[in-house]
């Protein structure tokens, strides 16, 4: 098993809009942890099976600190050894001190708490579509419904003026691309903590009643892991939820039969939200961990320091967990799917993105039952080159 | 059915209370799992063992 050096790198093409590369599948069923070459010269590991996944995860031995993280796509950044991760960026931090940090916001995530933002989101979602009405007969809904929503939203709750949203959705877009300049990444991430931290400056001086006015109350928290913590929330939720809602928009439009089920009966909102995030599982190259121990598994000897991708659109499509797998069935239960990740780390936001999508959908047909693509499937743009997958733009017509 | 949670290892995903609300509630403060109920009527059967099964962080513990 060690043919090191001619370890196949990650597989990316896919085939459709839809469906993650043929040859995830293929892994899943002959080899499920497989040998993976990284740009930087490390070789790890591919995980591909939902089992599997779903055990790593919830694996304390499996770490997420950044400085033991290799990067499996050529990146600016992929060739360059990580530092430890900032004080408050908690995503890519282990143990107590990653916990430290998510207990101070977990309280606001809560499912009781997203249920009663939902008036509010309503609001926002309604005035979206009042603008995507008034930029029609046809427009695109990325820019007018998929975008704002969770820009709006993240920037209420964290206590963003939503008028300076061009400071940072620019800087986040960046940040996801895969062919950004060294250089440019870097002064993206410099611009981004700069106005994060004229915001801490005016929410310490002047307190207010939001996520990041709360955490700058406590006291307890320095001006950098502020702006971090910030950061991560503002990225982590806009780009996603954003992705599903444009993505996710597609898929239906491309869908009739599965789109009519969903008309026909709003209680299908719920389930077909998760099916959504199952079938197209937007993070489509996975997350990653490191292993902190020599561990063994299923008979794969995992080596001290060895980076495994963990590839949730396998685990999404393995036919062991799914039947039927490759097929989008709005009235399925999807529920178990690792979109969110699973563990501790597991998605900090997703009640609030669930909020999101489900208004988001069922308002989006509701006030448009006729909407369609204004083009032939084929010419909508999709992310590709981008972390989190989706569609850069989507031309509608109703 | 008897039905335990760790609020030490929770790491306050929401999914308990998401699939379960007659069983799991969470924190108001903490958003860490209170469990509403330790032998939960029988029509809630179901929903607590997906929640169990769906907790990322295995605080959830169900006996028959
Ligand atoms: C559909 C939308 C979303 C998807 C698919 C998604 C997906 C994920 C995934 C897979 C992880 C785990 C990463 C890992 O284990 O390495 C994660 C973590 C996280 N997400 Fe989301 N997310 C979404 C929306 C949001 C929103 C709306 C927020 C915002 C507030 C958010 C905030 C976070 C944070 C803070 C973490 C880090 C949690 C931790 O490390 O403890 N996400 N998300
Ligand atoms: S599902 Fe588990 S981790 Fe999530 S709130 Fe409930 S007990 Fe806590």
């Amino acid at each position: 098993m060690t043919q090191a050096p001619s370890a196949p790198r990650l597989p990316v093409e896919r085939t459709n809009p839809f469906d993650p590369p043929s040859r995830i599948g293929e892994l899943r069923e002959t080899e499920p942890i497989s040998r993976l070459a990284f740009p930087d010269g490390h070789v790890g590991w591919l995980v591909t099976s939902y089992a599997l996944i779903r055990r790593i995860l919830a694996d304390q031995r499996f770490s997420s600190r950044q400085e033991l993280r290799h990067f499996p796509l050529e990146h600016p950044m992929a060739r360059e050894p990580q530092p430890p991760a900032a004080p408050g960026m908690f995503i890519r931090m282990d143990g107590e001190d990653h916990s430290h940090y998510r207990r101070l916001l977990t309280g606001q995530f809560t499912v009781r708490r997203m249920k009663a933002l939902e008036p509010r989101v309503q609001e926002f979602i309604d005035g979206c579509l009042d603008a995507l009405e008034a930029a029609g007969p046809g427009a695109d809904l990325v820019e007018h419904f998929a975008l704002p929503i969770p820009s709006l939203v993240i920037c209420e709750l964290l206590g963003v003026p939503y008028a300076e949203r061009g400071r940072f959705q620019q800087n986040s877009k960046l940040l996801m691309r895969l062919d950004s300049g060294g250089a440019d990444v870097w002064a993206a991430v410099a611009a981004m903590r700069e106005f994060l931290g004229e915001l801490v400056t005016a929410k310490k001086a002047e307190p207010t009643d939001d996520i990041l006015g709360g955490l700058c109350a406590t006291g307890e928290l320095s001006d950098e892991e502020l702006v971090n913590m910030g950061f991560l929330l503002l990225v982590a939720g806009h780009e996603t939820t954003a992705n599903m809602l444009g993505l996710g928009t597609f898929a239906l439009l491309t869908h009739p039969e599965e789109l009519a089920k969903f008309k026909a009966d709003p209680g299908l909102v719920d389930g077909a939200v998760e099916e959504l995030l199952r079938w197209l599982s937007i993070i489509q190259y996975g997350a990653t961990r490191a292993a902190l121990e020599d561990v063994d598994l299923d008979g794969v000897r995992i080596s001290e320091g060895e980076c495994l991708v963990l590839s949730v659109q396998g685990a999404n499509r393995d036919p062991e967990r799914f039947a039927d797998a490759d097929s989008l069935d709005v009235s399925r239960s999807a529920q178990g799917h690792l979109s969110f990740g699973h563990g501790v780390h597991q998605c900090l936001g997703q009640q609030l993105a669930r909020v999101e999508m489900r208004l988001g959908y069922s308002s989006l047909f509701r006030r448009f039952p006729g909407l369609r693509l204004a083009v032939p499937p084929a010419e909508v743009p999709t992310r590709t080159d981008m972390v989190i997958y989706g569609v850069h733009e989507l031309p509608v017509e109703w | 059915m008897e039905v335990e949670v760790d609020p030490r290892r929770c790491c306050a995903s929401g999914m308990c209370a998401l699939t379960a609300p007659a069983v799991f509630d969470q924190d108001e403060a903490a958003g860490t799992v209170v469990l509403l109920s330790a032998r939960p009527p029988s029509e809630t059967w179901d929903s607590v063992w997906e929640a169990a099964d769906s907790c990322p962080a295995g605080a959830i513990s169900v006996k028959d």
